[in-house]
């Protein structure tokens, strides 16, 4: 905490950290609308979330290793990561879709482990970037940085929270998928294919985890092993905002981004992860004790 | 099982495994882990099994059981055996207090959230350890070398390894015989109806854990020994690893029954070991694999096969007319 008095000594560093944790929150955000969507529609939390992340990055990176720029890595991300998830729920999610929470969670970690583990063996442990090539800006005499990579992160996290809302409220397929989030059975008895509902679910979450790690492997780095905090980072928002709201998904990914950034900047970086998890245990308590006040649980 | 053969059987394991490093000397570190798997299982299987409440995050107790008795071996300046003895105490100790302090937030979570705040305890805490220079920070910690001879070192600590494992599966037997498992049962099955009917919930919940806690405690300090090296995020609080192990083991050989979790370990291991010898660099995919497989194809577990396989073995009644 020595780090406190530098914050009010020099207050525009205090502007540096919230936009830096205004900007990475809208990534955080981007994942955990896809955990929102398969929680609230399946019922199963993804533990793999963040190896989804992870393997979105290694598109985008291996596409600039082929002379193309990583921006385009952010669709290919995207369409590679939905069939990748289709296929996962076609192999394995589907078997655990309708048993109890336990089981997928398991079946999930299970998933994430092997998913980490083949990155390793087959990408190596080397950590990589993919250079976006993009500048920065320097506000106020070079006193705050803001990279222009970041800024895009952020209007991308934006537009797509937009467009699921869209496609959630209008489409046809996101109509279904809203019906069978409120009851799957009714919904089957209506004709909807809950059975390819499900599926398109997971490979949009899939997809959204694909951008996301797009834009972390410019803005920062990737490694076999960056899942599991993007993992934590998106049941904590989807648990502080609730699972059928996209607006408040926004919110809580940019305020917890925010939190970290101070919270990495006042503990020190290297009990950023520590903070990301505490903070994980710190709310659910929070959570229990509120509720247990009125005799409810969370459940 | 009848009467005389019940004690047999005991004898006879108890014989097998105290001649164990005599008859396999070559593999003793190996045999030395399987009593620590039987320990992970076994405790896993206090809260998962019998009382329903899945952790993720058991393995927090073992890292601050193994920390807890590095620090005494290498501040309090006692001896090798005393030293690594007080440091088991301490350990041991040490996770119980863990346990109380943190039961009473954790342990009002339910269900996933349950599973999902130990995941988080159990990541937070390696996390912490990797930055806490006090210590070892990042680059972890040395034990003490052992004293002995040239193999010693491998016997002695097969041999504590054994005598912590016996404990555990004695003090959990004697555990489960009494009123305590239709406690912790009955928490399992509704908990809001055991609480209804009078139970003391957060009592038992508590007293459950620390249990738990005490025997991971107490075989922290053997492993981060007999390693030799302790590593916050590989030895010591390895979520990815001993943390979802434990519940596999546990999974594999029949949730909420006494011997499953002991047969579970076991196989566990030896395909582990397996694994380790035929398919190096690959092992830890088909580990990732077989999770799946094994929560998705074989939730029941071995002894839960067995007993719908054979149940007039384990005292139920079969209905001949209604096969």
């Amino acid at each position: 905490m020595e780090n406190l008095h530098i914050l009010f000594d020099a207050p525009i560093l205090s502007l540096q950290l919230l936009i830096d944790g205004l900007l990475i929150g809208a990534i955080f955000a981007l994942v955990a609308y896809g955990m929102a969507l398969v929680w609230g529609v399946m019922n199963i939390i993804n533990i793999a979330q963040g190896e989804f992340v992870m393997l979105g990055g290694y598109v985008a990176y291996f596409l600039s290793l082929y002379g193309i720029h990583p921006i385009w890595g952010i669709p290919a991300a995207a369409v590679l990561m939905f069939v990748l998830g289709w296929v996962i729920y076609r192999l394995i999610i589907f078997r655990v879709v309708d048993r109890d929470l336990f089981t997928s969670i398991l079946a999930t970690f299970g998933l994430g482990i092997l998913l980490q583990q083949l990155a390793n063996e087959l990408f190596g442990a080397d950590v990589h970037t993919a250079h976006s090539g993009l500048k920065t800006w320097f506000l106020f005499d070079g006193m705050v940085t803001v990279a222009q990579i970041k800024v895009l992160a952020f209007v991308i996290a934006l537009v797509i929270g937009g467009i699921l809302l869209w496609f959630l409220k209008r489409a046809r397929l996101g109509q279904a998928i809203r019906a069978t989030a409120q009851n799957a059975r009714a919904a089957r008895i209506m004709g909807v294919d809950t059975d390819r509902v499900y599926a398109m679910t997971f490979g949009l979450n899939a997809a959204l985890c694909g951008a996301a790690g797009a834009l972390v492997a410019m803005i920062w780095i990737i490694q076999p092993y960056l899942g599991l905090p993007f993992t934590a980072r998106s049941f904590m928002i989807v648990v502080v905002a609730g699972v059928g709201n996209v607006g408040a998904v926004f919110v809580a990914g940019v305020a917890l981004g925010v939190a970290e950034e101070f919270a990495g900047f006042l503990l020190g970086a290297q009990f950023q992860t520590a903070f990301v998890f505490a903070l994980l245990v710190l709310i659910l308590v929070w959570r229990r004790i509120r509720l247990s006040r009125q005799r409810k649980y969370l459940i | 099982m009848s009467a005389y053969r019940k004690p047999l059987f005991y004898l006879a394991l108890l014989a097998l495994a105290l001649a164990a490093p005599y008859l396999a000397p070559a593999i003793r570190t190996q045999m030395s882990f399987l009593w620590v798997m039987i320990v992970f299982a076994l405790t896993w299987d206090v809260l998962g099994g019998q009382m329903g409440y899945n952790s993720f995050g058991n393995v927090l107790f073992f890292g601050v059981g193994m920390y807890t008795c590095a620090m005494v071996q290498q501040h309090a300046g006692l001896g090798y055996y005393p030293g690594l003895f007080v440091g088991m105490a301490a350990g041991g100790a040490m996770s119980v207090g863990f346990a109380v302090a943190l039961g009473w937030g954790i342990l009002g979570l339910r269900g996933h959230y349950f599973a999902i705040g130990t995941l988080g305890l159990g990541i937070a805490a390696a996390e912490f350890a990797g930055g806490w220079d006090y210590i070892g920070a990042g680059s972890g910690l040395v034990t003490p070398l052992y004293p002995g001879v040239v193999g010693a070192r491998e016997t002695f600590f097969y041999y504590l390894c054994f005598a912590v494992a016996a404990a555990t599966f004695l003090t959990l037997r004697w555990v489960y015989a009494g009123r305590f498992r239709l406690a912790i049962n009955a928490i399992r099955d509704d908990e809001d109806k055991a609480e209804a009917m009078g139970l003391h919930t957060t009592l038992y919940k508590t007293v459950a854990w620390s249990i738990a806690a005490l025997f991971l405690g107490l075989i922290g300090p053997v492993a981060g020994n007999l390693i030799g090296f302790i590593d916050p995020r590989d030895v010591a609080f390895a979520s990815s690893s001993y943390g979802v192990w434990m519940l596999l083991m546990a999974i594999l050989g029949g949730k909420g029954t006494l011997w499953g979790p002991v047969v579970g370990a076991a196989v566990f291991h030896i395909t582990q070991e397996l694994f380790w010898t035929y398919l190096l660099g690959w092992q830890r995919v088909a580990l990732g694999l077989l999770i799946m497989l094994i929560v998705v194809f074989f939730p029941m577990g071995i002894m839960g096969w067995a007993r719908e396989r054979w149940p007039e073995r384990f005292g139920q009644r079969v209905d001949e007319g209604a096969k």
